[in-house]
């Protein structure tokens, strides 16, 4: 039997008048990089969300590691980075992430080790404020990565982010599942889908393609992730699972 | 609930506060600066006896109200709030270390405050200074806890920063501080006797003119501790873990 990491049946989210993920079915598995790609307002976050269990969702069930997404149980085992940096500016990199491995009671050689992940360690004293976007993105990537969980939400991660970076952010989230870690990561860069183990292609809420990029680009005949996101979409209401 | 999340997060906030140190130079010099000039005013006069006390008692609270405020909504609208929602974080944790960490800063303004106010401005007090600090303390609480309930109305700082006037003034008019409260129309009176801020001045007011104002000060401290638990259980129902 396959083991999932997230188990998503007929989750239905309205926000603000507007129906966002009108009735959305999906399983992850565990253990896997997966990558949640679609364009802008597509609800990649809003699906992130759900699954963290910040979002109020209309109807439908959301489960994550066995538990409803949200529960007490899964607080621990459950890292989360919001698309917008969430941290403090005026605090240095290195006290920010000891805040969260505080909360989470890990030890103190933790918040190293996250800031090294991040490659932030020549700015570990520096006040967030004073550092740039991608940087900042980094640190709030560490104040998630610090609590050693189980499954690793992550909302664009690497966006802002150079080439020779997001290629050592993305060789830690391959290490990550290695160890046999989860992660879901959203991006809008089609060309990061060659690391994800498999994709899920959102568009209008509505899953367009839960594969894998070679069944995938077998399937649309594409040569790359972008071009098949094309063509699904050319194709209309056909889904590929 | 959890001690060490409840300090780590008052640490957290008392560490951002530090790296401002406008923000606590403002908190320490302001009340000072208000109470000096008062006293100039009022000098060869024995008005600043009374109101210098009853504005001890509203400095604090003021003062914790805005920083409170406008601290927790800038938690909410950057997504720290959120983040830390989906951590063992209880909400009981997040408002605890404000109370503490704001109630920390609140020691510190109090000493320095009535300091100036009795060693420089030569207010007079009678009763003893420890309880002067006591109800500073329990003071900027109340304001904190007010803080903390008025920011989850507050979608932008703009508006955080307005509540400032529509909490706070009200009772500033109705503590007694422009009219004595028993001298109010009825109406007035039934108001100024529920609003918080009477209690807190009522407690000044008792240090500074009694020698022996044990009794009075804890009955307002109990009002006043009752209204900080009725703001945090409220301010925490506008804490959500999930939002739309
Ligand atoms: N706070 C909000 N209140 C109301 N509606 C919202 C809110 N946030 C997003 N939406 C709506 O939800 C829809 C999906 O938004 P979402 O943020 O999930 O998209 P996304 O795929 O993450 O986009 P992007 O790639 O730009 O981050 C959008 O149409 C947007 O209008
Ligand atoms: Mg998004």
């Amino acid at each position: 039997m396959m083991n999932y990491a997230v188990e998503i049946e007929r989750l239905r989210v309205v926000r603000g008048g507007r129906v966002v993920l009108p009735d959305l079915s999906v399983r992850i598995p565990a253990g896997q990089v997966v990558g949640l790609l679609g364009p802008s307002g597509s609800g990649k976050s809003t699906l992130i969300r759900a699954v963290v269990g910040v979002q109020l969702v209309e109807s439908g069930e959301v489960r994550v590691l066995g538990e409803p997404a949200g529960s007490a149980g899964l607080r621990r085992r459950v890292g989360y980075v919001t698309q917008a940096p969430s941290v403090y500016d005026d605090l240095s990199v290195r006290a920010n992430v000891r805040y969260f491995a505080d909360i989470l009671g890990m030890p103190a050689a933790k918040v190293d080790e996250a800031v090294a992940a991040v490659d932030l360690t020549s700015h570990a004293d520096t006040a967030v404020g004073r550092l740039s976007g991608g940087q900042r993105s980094r640190v709030s990537l560490a104040c998630a990565l610090v609590g050693d969980p189980d499954l690793l939400v992550l909302d664009e991660p690497t966006v802002g982010l150079d080439p020779v970076l997001r290629r050592d952010l993305w060789e830690l989230f391959r290490s990550l599942a290695a160890q046999g870690r989860s992660l879901l990561v959203s991006s809008h860069v089609m060309d990061e889908a060659v690391r994800c183990d498999r994709l899920l292609l959102l568009r209008e809420g509505e899953v367009l393609a839960d594969a894998t990029l070679p069944e995938l680009l077998e399937a649309t005949g594409a040569v790359d992730a972008e071009s098949a996101f094309l063509a699904l979409i050319d194709r209309g209401q056909e889904v590929l699972r | 609930m959890s001690l060490r999340r409840t300090l780590v997060t008052a640490g957290r906030v008392l560490a951002q506060l530090r790296s401002d140190h406008r923000t606590i130079g403002l908190m320490l010099v302001v009340p000072c600066v208000l109470l000096g000039l008062l006293a100039w005013i009022f000098q060869d006069t024995p008005v600043f006896d009374g109101i210098g006390a009853s504005l001890l008692g509203v400095f604090p609270f003021v003062v914790m109200f805005i920083v409170t405020s406008v601290a927790t909504l800038r938690e909410r609208t950057s997504g720290t709030l959120e983040r830390l929602l989906t951590t063992p974080m209880a909400k009981g944790d997040f408002m605890f270390g404000y109370a503490l960490a704001f109630g920390v800063m609140a020691v510190v303004q109090a000493l320095v405050a009535t300091g100036f106010a009795v060693w420089v401005c030569g207010l007079d007090v009678a009763g003893p200074l420890w309880q002067l600090v006591c109800v500073a303390v329990l003071d900027a609480v109340l304001g904190t806890a007010i803080g903390l309930l008025a920011s989850g109305f507050a979608r932008t700082e703009f508006q955080a920063v307005q509540f400032m006037p529509a909490f706070v003034l009200p009772q500033f008019l109705l503590c007694g501080l422009l009219v004595a409260r028993d001298r109010l129309p009825d109406v007035l009176r039934w108001l100024s006797d529920v609003l918080p801020l009477s209690y807190a001045v009522d407690a000044m007011k008792s240090v500074t003119a009694s020698t022996a104002p044990g009794a009075d000060v804890a009955q307002d401290a109990g009002v006043i501790a009752l209204w900080v638990v009725v703001a945090l259980v409220f301010g925490s129902l506008t804490l959500r873990r999930r939002t739309a």
